[in-house]
């Protein structure tokens, strides 16, 4: 792998992105209205249980609108990037920044993060700049094609993107190696192949390390298995994971991030969540058909605790470790956990289930009381 | 000389030279509000944080109520409570944000089980947590004539029954000799030194929970000297003192000890702390019955028995504010009352061993003793034995 130049990218190119929008603004507002109507459900139904026992969980809502994404964006939107072809090869670049932001974690509780954001994510594209979120951008892409991410660190300390893949040292992002940590101002471009396909992550590797983890620079990576390289049913599975077959389309597929956040900084979290806010798929529940197969990219990162949990209820599902293989690795389960960086894929389906909702949470109670709780919601 | 010269070179009326630097001081803080020249000093930090929960109570089962209070510079948003590590929903009353000393009430439903210790955490909007411990969750006293009858009886038991029965030792001390009388006396310093002793640290442990900016420890040192010098100017102007007059004093003294002693129970018990047991009751009735004994002791210097009534009304001053106390504590304590009345009493208590003291240093003269013979240092040693062995059945 060739070192590539340091490009230097002025931060008003990243900041220019064309008009889409205002069309996804429209498309905001429309989801908004679904989550305002599935709140207003959540507190009746919160409302006959609270006769005896009252109500766990937050009081109040999130302003998504100001912190620039919302727990939809987190877990539905795959950033692809640019994708183009040189010298007969698929080519996929990312502008990637790393910012300081203050953003809000539970209703009326707010961070102090340090976040990633990028040019082609939908909060992004939507807001016309770019805009840091918690967890970052899912950057998705295939096995074998040449990734460029061009990093620039407009954070007031100094960061590095770290990619759980396979790559040279000099792209490893970590302090004292090709170009250590990147200043402030400063930038790199990490280019590798993507390879192995499967869930993975990436998250900056500045020290001190735990700090830098726990304000939130972190993100899921995902690598698609390329279905020519494989064959009879195998190439099948890899045409339904590979999101340019449209053997994909027919999945429903889902990106959570398994974090924490200690508000106090005394090392123990105050909030757990799935893609950062509290009980984010509990007050919005996460529409699923019942006819439509539900694929889940799961990643851990919580910091201080050394394992984190997924549950779903009612149900149970194929996890596939890593994500690294076609086949799953666990059969018919409905818990699995993950330590620090540990990530993989779940697949399940709500076929011939009863409409309504089906609770999924850590199974740690109190990472699940502390935020880390949420709602399938199975419609017709 | 310099009298005519401070006359001739003033020719603003006094009144003005009084108010000069006032106005000046308000020009300055005026100059301070609206330039703000110290922003640089108040920029670079984050804004100090700061809030108490003052009390909890669980006004019926599964009802949980939180008294809190900004003690903090700035202005706290509670964003969010949580019960046990868990966010809870709530309602707070009058608003979430919190001016400086403002403060509200935090309600909250939840099946919190009883005789289990529950923690409570409070969350701010920046994300900094201000907890408590509830040790043992059991349903607060309600406001109504019950509680107030069963309290005021818990103060009867340890407060007046007590002081009452030991002063029944009197008839007994008048018929000793002089040297024992004046043994009875040190042990009555004995047991005020204890007392003494026992109220300031009392004072000084609920001091640690009041809010920052009333400066709990400084409240109850100030408490406690200035009580001991409002206490001595009075006794100055009175010239010496009879023995009636010091048997009073030490009785408001013991009162109000007594009452501190009744806040503490009355708050202990209404927070679940300690359970109401005949074993301690009894043991109240033991430790405070020589409180009873040192009331009477000086009065065995009067030629004449005092008459019933006095007897009575010394026991009720000693008594009756343990039944004011555990009515407070068990209905509506508040941190920087008990500590504010704590040193008040240990400021009485120093004066009452002063002037037992002067007492005994008066006779050990007349009669060309010393004062701090074997004997009367036997009866300190016994006064400070005999409250220290009886508080094993007391102290929680």
């Amino acid at each position: 792998m060739k070192l590539e130049k340091i490009k230097s990218v002025s931060r008003r190119d990243f900041l220019k992105v064309g008009g889409v929008g205002v069309a996804s603004l429209a498309g905001l507002t429309s989801l908004r209205g679904l989550s305002t109507a599935g709140t207003e459900a959540a507190h009746q139904s919160e409302h006959d249980h609270a006769e005896d026992h009252g109500a766990m969980g937050t009081v109040g809502q999130v302003d998504h609108e100001a912190n620039g994404f919302t727990p939809m964006d987190l877990l539905y939107d795959f950033d692809y990037g640019e994708v183009k072809e040189e010298n007969g090869r698929t080519v996929r670049e990312w502008q990637v920044v790393a910012v300081d932001r203050e953003f809000e974690i539970a209703p009326g509780i707010y961070f102090p993060g340090w976040l990633y954001g990028s040019q082609s994510s939908a909060a992004s594209r939507r807001a016309g700049r770019i805009v840091g979120q918690c967890p970052g951008p899912t950057f998705r892409c295939v096995e074998g094609e040449l990734l460029r991410l061009h990093f620039t660190n407009a954070s007031s300390h100094p960061h590095t993107i770290h990619f759980h893949s396979i790559h040279a040292a000099t792209m490893d992002g970590v302090p004292g190696v090709g170009p250590g940590m990147i200043q402030p101002g400063g930038s790199f471009t990490y280019e590798m192949e993507a390879a192995p396909f499967g869930c993975h992550l990436y998250h900056c590797h500045a020290i001190p390390l735990k700090r830098h983890i726990h304000k939130g620079l972190y993100g899921a990576f995902i690598v698609d298995p390329d279905p020519e390289k494989y064959s009879g049913e195998e190439k099948e599975i890899a045409k339904s994971r590979n999101h340019q077959y449209p053997e994909n389309q027919d999945v429903n597929e889902m990106v959570m991030v398994m974090n924490g956040f200690d508000t106090n900084f005394d090392g123990d979290n105050e909030v757990y969540a799935a893609n950062s806010i509290a009980f984010a798929y509990m007050n919005e529940p996460i529409q699923i058909r019942g006819d439509q197969k539900q694929r889940l990219y799961l990643v851990n990162i919580t910091e201080f605790d050394p394992i984190n949990s997924m549950h779903i209820h009612a149900n149970f599902f194929d996890y596939y470790d890593h994500g690294t293989t076609l086949q799953p690795t666990l059969k018919t389960v409905d818990t699995i956990m993950q330590c620090q960086a540990q990530r993989g894929i779940l697949e399940f389906s709500f076929a011939g289930f009863e409409p309504g909702r089906y609770m999924f949470h850590a199974h740690q109670s109190e990472f699940a009381e502390l935020g880390w709780m949420g709602f399938f919601e199975v419609i017709e | 000389m310099q009298k005519t010269e401070t006359i001739t070179t003033t020719r603003l009326p006094k009144w003005v030279l009084a108010l000069l630097p006032l106005v000046l001081l308000i020009g300055l803080v005026a100059i301070f509000l609206a330039v703000n020249p110290l922003a640089v000093f108040t920029d670079a930090f984050p804004p100090l944080e700061e809030l108490t929960i003052q009390r909890v109570r669980f006004p019926a089962a599964g009802q949980i109520e939180l008294s809190v209070i900004n003690g903090g510079p700035d202005p706290v948003t509670i964003a969010q409570v949580l019960v046990d590590d868990a966010y809870w929903q709530f309602a707070i009353e009058p608003t979430q944000t919190l001016d400086r000393l403002e403060t509200a009430t935090v309600a909250l439903t939840y099946p919190w089980v009883k005789d289990e210790p529950l923690p409570i955490t409070l969350i701010t909007s920046t994300g900094i947590t201000f907890g408590t411990e509830v040790e043992v969750a059991v349903e607060s006293p309600p406001a109504d004539s019950g509680t107030l009858l069963t309290y005021g009886l818990l103060g009867i038991y340890v407060g007046i029954i007590p002081v009452a029965l030991g002063m029944l030792w009197y008839p007994f001390l008048r018929h000793i000799d002089r040297k024992w009388v004046n043994a009875i006396l040190a042990l009555t310093v004995g047991l005020l030194v204890f007392l003494f002793v026992d109220t300031l640290l009392e004072a000084l442990e609920i001091a640690a929970e009041v809010p920052g900016v009333f400066q709990g420890v400084p409240l109850v040192i100030f408490g406690t000297l200035l009580t001991l010098g409002v206490l001595m100017a009075i006794g100055q102007r009175r010239g010496q003192r009879t023995p009636l007059s010091i048997a009073t004093l030490i009785a408001l003294g013991i009162g109000l000890h007594n009452f501190g002693e009744g806040l503490a129970i009355g708050a202990a018990f209404a927070a679940g702390a300690a359970a109401l047991g005949s074993f301690l009751v009894i043991g109240f009735t033991l430790h405070n019955i020589t409180e009873g004994v040192g009331i009477v002791a000086p009065l065995t210097k009067e030629k004449e028995r005092p008459k019933l009534h006095v007897f009575v009304l010394l026991a009720l001053l000693a008594g009756t504010p343990a039944i004011l106390g555990t009515w407070i504590g068990g209905l509506a304590f508040s941190p920087f009352l008990a500590a504010l009345f704590l040193s008040i009493g240990a400021g009485a208590i120093l004066q009452v061993i002063w002037e037992v003291g002067k007492l005994l240093v008066n006779d050990a003269r007349r009669s060309g003793q010393p004062a701090v013979s074997w004997l009367n240092f036997a009866g300190l040693t016994a006064g400070i034995l005999v409250m220290y062995l009886t508080a094993f059945l007391v102290k929680f």
